[in-house]
């Protein structure tokens, strides 16, 4: 019962979306059903979030390594949970003036505006900028041309980083660009398309867009036999092993 | 020297990669950009649309993406409001809220004369992923009753005639990743056949190049493309040069350049210490 019901569930859930995207009698019960789906996503945030403190928690109790990492982030936690639940607001607010921070408690110089501000923002900013020098530092140790494949990626790669910049401008922009307005000559289409931001375009639009269309081809077809296999009961991996 | 390159301690490489950025951001150093075609088209996409059409802004960001998609976010707000088109603002991203309230910010500011309600509208965010455009597109007010600040949406007079994303004349979605422009593309602009431009991380906007042009009109890939957005806007709207803030994608150009010159001339000097080691015999 435990493995069946949930099985019941995918399923019937699943096939009538599938039928009310063709059956257009059924359009409502896909909207149900999908409405359904928000309700326990939403609710799948607290039990997230319980989840979360009851691990960190552990951790801390347990002094495993790390835990005072574990330690700050139960710290961070809670202070954004109280702060939003409590909708902890601007000070002082213009219409109730003496009612202490009760004015908008989403808006700029609200707890929740700081938090992200100067939090979160800078904080998760800061991974991504990080990324410049180890990129940098990976290029400089792993990027060989040691055969010819290495080699074109090798070519491709300066092409696009420079085509990005106006360095493409700076490095070729002397060779001549299309007129609009003339019929374009062979040699013209040649010295136009060996311009660096016009080779990045033939690059994206052409290379990279066969292999993202193979790619993307091969997953819609792989997400079609997969799901098949989750409604129809062939595949139960997403219920779990089931010791626990 | 040989042996100091071949074994260059890569602390060296994060002092150049720093100084490569913090010098032309110090300097204020700037280029100039010519908008490419696609991006021309993404900006026809809205320039065409006349007066009063009703624009969705999907903002599906996180603060990580922030420094790569804002300047587009903001160029979309900008370019709409001064098409006076009606802005209807979403996110499903938890964190793009706070995005949402940047560009309002922007209209608040350098539009007074729009209003909210009337003019730009925020429906905020709603969890659920793809679940929630699954249902926005047949019927909006069973997901969203209020708008973000919890006025009744029945009240609000830019929700008359709006039952659904159906009724939208554009969708503008800016996104760092999934649920984003994919699932814009295939639930909304595919099977209900709507036109959409989006703008993407540079990561993300070479998955999403195939959907162009039959299902997407265009796409701003990175921060490069909004740079050229702004250029296109600015050249539309001269006044908005005035505005030092409707020109932040052309100012992280410079710190792009830089840094893309310095991978470039890294990889170079690393392939020549290389064949020079090859050609000594140096196997290390």
């Amino acid at each position: 019962m435990k493995r069946t019901a949930p099985l019941l569930i995918a399923a019937t859930v699943g096939f009538i979306i599938i039928f009310s995207t063709f059956i257009p009698y059924t359009e409502s019960w896909g909207e149900d059903s999908m409405i359904w789906f928000d309700i326990l996503a939403a609710v799948a945030f607290v039990l997230g979030g319980g989840n979360l403190l009851k691990m960190n928690l552990k951790k801390v109790s347990d002094r495993r390594p790390g835990w005072a990492y574990s330690a700050i982030m139960i710290a961070a936690f809670l202070i954004t949970l109280t702060v939003g639940l409590l909708k902890v607001g601007t000070h002082p607010n213009a219409v109730y003036w003496n009612k202490p921070w009760s004015g908008d408690y989403i808006g700029e110089g609200s707890a929740l505006w700081w938090i992200y501000e100067y939090l979160i923002y800078p904080l998760t900013s800061t991974m991504f900028a990080m990324l410049a020098f180890y990129i940098a530092s990976a290029a400089f140790r792993a990027f060989r041309a040691k055969n010819v494949e290495a080699s074109l990626l090798l070519g491709t790669a300066f092409i696009v980083l420079l085509g990005r910049t106006y360095a493409a401008i700076i490095l070729t922009g002397w060779l001549p660009e299309l007129a609009h307005d003339a019929e374009p000559s062979f040699f013209g289409q040649l010295w136009n398309g060996l311009r660096l931001e016009k080779l990045t375009e033939t690059i994206m639009g052409v290379f990279n867009l066969a292999g993202s269309r193979a790619i993307n081809i091969g997953i819609a077809l792989g997400i079609a036999s997969t799901s098949l296999k989750v409604l129809l009961g062939v595949d139960r991996s997403y219920l779990g092993t089931g010791e626990d | 020297m040989y042996e100091f390159l071949k074994t260059l301690d890569r602390r060296w490489v994060f002092l150049l990669m720093f100084l490569a950025v913090a010098t032309p951001i110090l300097l204020k150093v700037t280029f100039p950009e010519k908008p490419s075609a696609m991006v021309m088209d993404v900006f026809r996409a809205i320039e065409d649309l006349p007066e009063g059409s009703k624009v969705l802004m999907a903002w599906d960001v996180d603060p990580a993406s922030r420094g790569e998609l804002e300047p587009m976010a903001s160029a979309f707000t900008r370019h709409c409001a001064e098409k006076k088109l009606k802005m209807y603002y979403m996110a499903l991203w938890p964190l793009a809220v706070p995005m949402i309230q940047d560009s309002i910010r922007i209209l608040e500011r350098e539009y007074p004369h729009l209003e909210y309600g009337k003019d730009y509208m925020n429906l905020g965010y709603k969890p659920g992923n793809e679940g929630v455009i699954k249902v926005v597109i047949t019927n909006i007010r069973k997901l969203y009753t209020t708008d973000h600040y919890g006025t009744g949406v029945e009240t609000i007079p830019m929700m008359n005639g709006v039952s659904s994303v159906q009724a939208m004349d554009l969708i503008v979605n800016v996104s760092a990743g999934d649920p984003g422009t994919k699932q814009w593309v295939q639930y909304v602009a595919t099977p209900f056949n709507k036109r959409m431009v989006a703008g993407a991380t540079g990561v993300q906007a070479p998955q999403l190049y195939p959907y162009i042009p039959a299902q997407l009109i265009g796409i701003l890939g990175a921060i490069k493309a909004a740079a050229e957005y702004e250029q296109a806007v600015i050249d539309g709207y001269p006044h908005l040069a005035r505005i030092a803030t409707a020109k932040e994608g052309l100012r992280r150009m410079g710190p792009q350049l830089v840094g893309h010159v310095l991978i470039v001339l890294l990889v170079i000097l690393a392939n020549v210490i290389y064949f020079i080691g090859r050609r000594r015999g140096d196997t290390r």
